[in-house]
């Protein structure tokens, strides 16, 4: 879960003094007073924001011991555990969100996973690293080779990103796990915002990074 | 033609028991307090303990509106001297690295208090204590105590001090069943807890070992049947087996490999005896005589009997989640690579248990070649995640701390 464990991921949207754009959207999303679970907390950046929100209480799971250290002497309630193996034991409607920050790529079984985010919370936020991008294709292309780049640092043989997929994947995920997209953010490499009005191929070309905030379908 | 000897154990007579620790077990030099005939303790087992008294040492000071304690619960051989010199032995504390002032466990922020558990034998009631009815060691005439004994006996404890809530309940290994009953029992009492190294009862190769060593006392022809006090001897031999078998399993196979390997001690070649050839062997024999003569066997007995008894989801309908649920306590669980006595899914276990009850929970697996007694060692993973939960636990329940009084004076 923590992408950056040895090789150093560039993050889309990181700034020179190191906030990230991404989080920002993130913590932008969740209303106040709120119960968040993050999935993949990594080194607890994104938690220590959203519980920085008024009357956020904020859990995570983390894979990585260093991850959950560092999360656990920030002072947050982290846990180490795997997001494949280890939502089953949360109940139903037990959060008002769960968050899945670069996380989705990387499990066995990215649909259970996005199926359990909609059943512990009653809403889910995922974020993932776009594999439609145009400079992902071009290399595939041009180059032949599997795209590796500052976003996507690892060869095919050691990623952990076992599950990539594009915006226009994830959007078709959705339908089949009964969710429904509320909002959708794309961020381009620079970090600039995707205008709300451009349409999902536009997405899939331009987003280095997708953000998408889920509820249940009502049946 | 002469067999094979074991030259480096000679001690086959039984010298007179060394009376440090039986003095005190009965007469302790550490703080006491003694609850009478009007406070009986009702034990699991079905009948009331009366008088009897707990031993306990505290550290630091307790605030004005009494919201800074931490109770520590010992493992199974330890005491109340977590951070002060015990008498029996002279060496320092046996979590000094972890209480103190500026440590872990700040003193000069927080009241620690540390009781020796009932059934013990460094002054809290056990069955070396004197039986107000005959006047001799209780020996097995003592009650079997259970680990929610234990608890309520600490709860006393805590009541005579003036103390109705805790800021933080803190235990490994047997300490951590204690800290874990604290939570379940009196979880408005308790604002954050801590289980080290522990499991919420013990699996059947946890029950096996101890029985082995309880099986061993028991063979000493020193033990009379546990009236071994009025012999003037202790069961040294079946005691020492006891540890020496329980050592094995707080160590992980990486450690000793690592420490002892296959080297001989203090020998060039095999003697082709039955002499402790092997440092392994040297060592465990070294650890198993220094144990008998700071413990109590029937002690041993007793104690290792409460971890064997507890059985936290047995007490819920064999659901654990039900003894949490709606609990405010802030957890924290640590558990360590190497350490097959009470392995990560045990403590895994506890956190499943706790997630389905809502709890907020830290769970952190520290990776350590150290086996069981590495929450004992210097490990610093273990001291940030210590340091960083009690932190935000002391922020989150409006403890203010010293930097932060720095600051504002600073300001």
């Amino acid at each position: 879960m923590s992408l950056t464990e040895d090789k150093k991921a560039l993050v889309v949207g990181r700034r020179a003094d190191n906030t990230r754009i991404d989080f920002e959207i993130v913590v932008d999303m969740i209303a106040p007073n709120s119960k968040i679970l993050d999935v993949g907390s990594d080194d607890g950046s994104l938690l220590e924001l959203l519980q920085a929100k008024d009357g956020v209480e904020g859990r995570g799971i983390e894979l990585s011991q260093r991850g959950v250290n560092r999360c656990v002497s920030r002072g947050l309630s982290v846990i180490q555990g795997d997001a494949d193996e280890d939502l089953i034991y949360y109940p139903d409607d037990s959060f008002d969100y769960v968050v899945l920050s670069q996380t989705i790529q990387a499990t066995r079984n990215p649909r259970k996973v996005l199926e359990h985010l909609l059943r512990i919370g009653r809403k889910a936020i995922v974020s993932f690293p776009n594999f439609g991008h145009w400079k992902v294709r071009t290399d595939l292309l041009f180059r032949g080779t599997m795209p590796v780049n500052d976003y996507l640092p690892y060869s095919w043989y050691d990623t952990p990103n076992i599950h990539f997929c594009t915006v226009r994947d994830f959007v078709n995920l959705c339908g089949e796990a009964n969710a429904t997209i509320e909002r959708a953010h794309g961020l381009q490499g620079d970090g600039k915002p995707i205008s709300f009005s451009a349409p999902w191929w536009f997405w899939n070309l331009f987003a280095e990074q997708a953000i998408f905030l889920l509820s249940r379908k009502q049946d | 033609m002469i067999g094979p000897t074991d030259g480096d154990n000679q001690d086959t007579s039984s010298p007179p028991r060394d009376d440090t620790a039986l003095r005190e077990a009965q007469h302790p030099s550490s703080k006491h307090v003694t609850f009478g005939e009007d406070m009986p303790l009702m034990l699991d087992a079905g009948v009331a303990l009366s008088p009897f008294t707990i031993a306990f040492e505290t550290y630091g000071t307790l605030n004005a509106d009494c919201s800074n304690a931490i109770l520590i619960c010992h493992a199974l051989t330890g005491d109340q001297y977590a951070a002060s010199i015990s008498p029996v032995t002279g060496k320092p504390g046996w979590w000094e690295n972890m209480i103190g002032p500026g440590k872990p466990i700040d003193t000069d922020r927080f009241f620690v208090v540390c009781g020796n558990v009932l059934g013990g034998c460094s002054g809290s009631t056990g069955p070396a204590s004197i039986n107000p009815e005959t006047g001799k060691p209780f020996g097995l005439d003592l009650p079997v105590i259970t680990v929610p004994d234990m608890v309520r006996a600490q709860k006393m404890l805590l009541d005579h001090l003036g103390i109705e809530e805790l800021f933080c309940v803190i235990g490994g290994s047997m300490g951590g069943m204690l800290a874990i009953q604290w939570a379940a029992e009196h979880g408005d009492k308790v604002k954050s807890a801590i289980f080290i190294a522990t499991a919420a009862h013990h699996t059947s190769q946890n029950i096996a070992f101890y029985e082995v060593g309880r099986q061993a006392v028991m063979a000493d022809p020193d033990w009379h049947g546990g009236r071994y006090y009025d012999y003037d001897v202790t069961p040294r031999k079946g005691l020492s087996v006891a540890r020496m078998a329980a050592h094995v399993t707080y160590m992980s196979e990486q450690s000793l490999q690592s420490k002892f390997g296959r080297n001989l001690q203090d020998r060039k070649v095999k003697t082709f005896s039955f002499d402790a050839d092997f440092q392994i062997e040297s060592y465990l024999r070294h650890q198993g005589m220094t144990f008998v003569d700071r413990f109590d066997a029937n002690s041993y007995l007793y104690v290792t009997r409460a971890m064997d008894y507890y059985d936290l989801a047995a007490d819920y309908g064999g659901q654990m989640a039900k003894a949490f649920m709606g609990t405010k306590t802030r957890f924290c669980l640590v558990s360590f690579t190497s350490d097959w006595h009470f392995p990560t899914s045990e403590s895994r276990k506890i956190v499943h248990a706790l997630n389905a009850a809502g709890a907020s929970v830290s769970f952190v697996e520290i990776d350590s070649d150290k086996g069981h007694d590495a929450f004992l060692l210097d490990e610093p993973e273990f001291f940030d995640a210590m340091r960083g939960f009690i932190g935000s636990a002391a922020r989150d329940f409006g403890l203010s701390s010293k930097d932060s009084d720095d600051e504002e004076e600073a300001q």
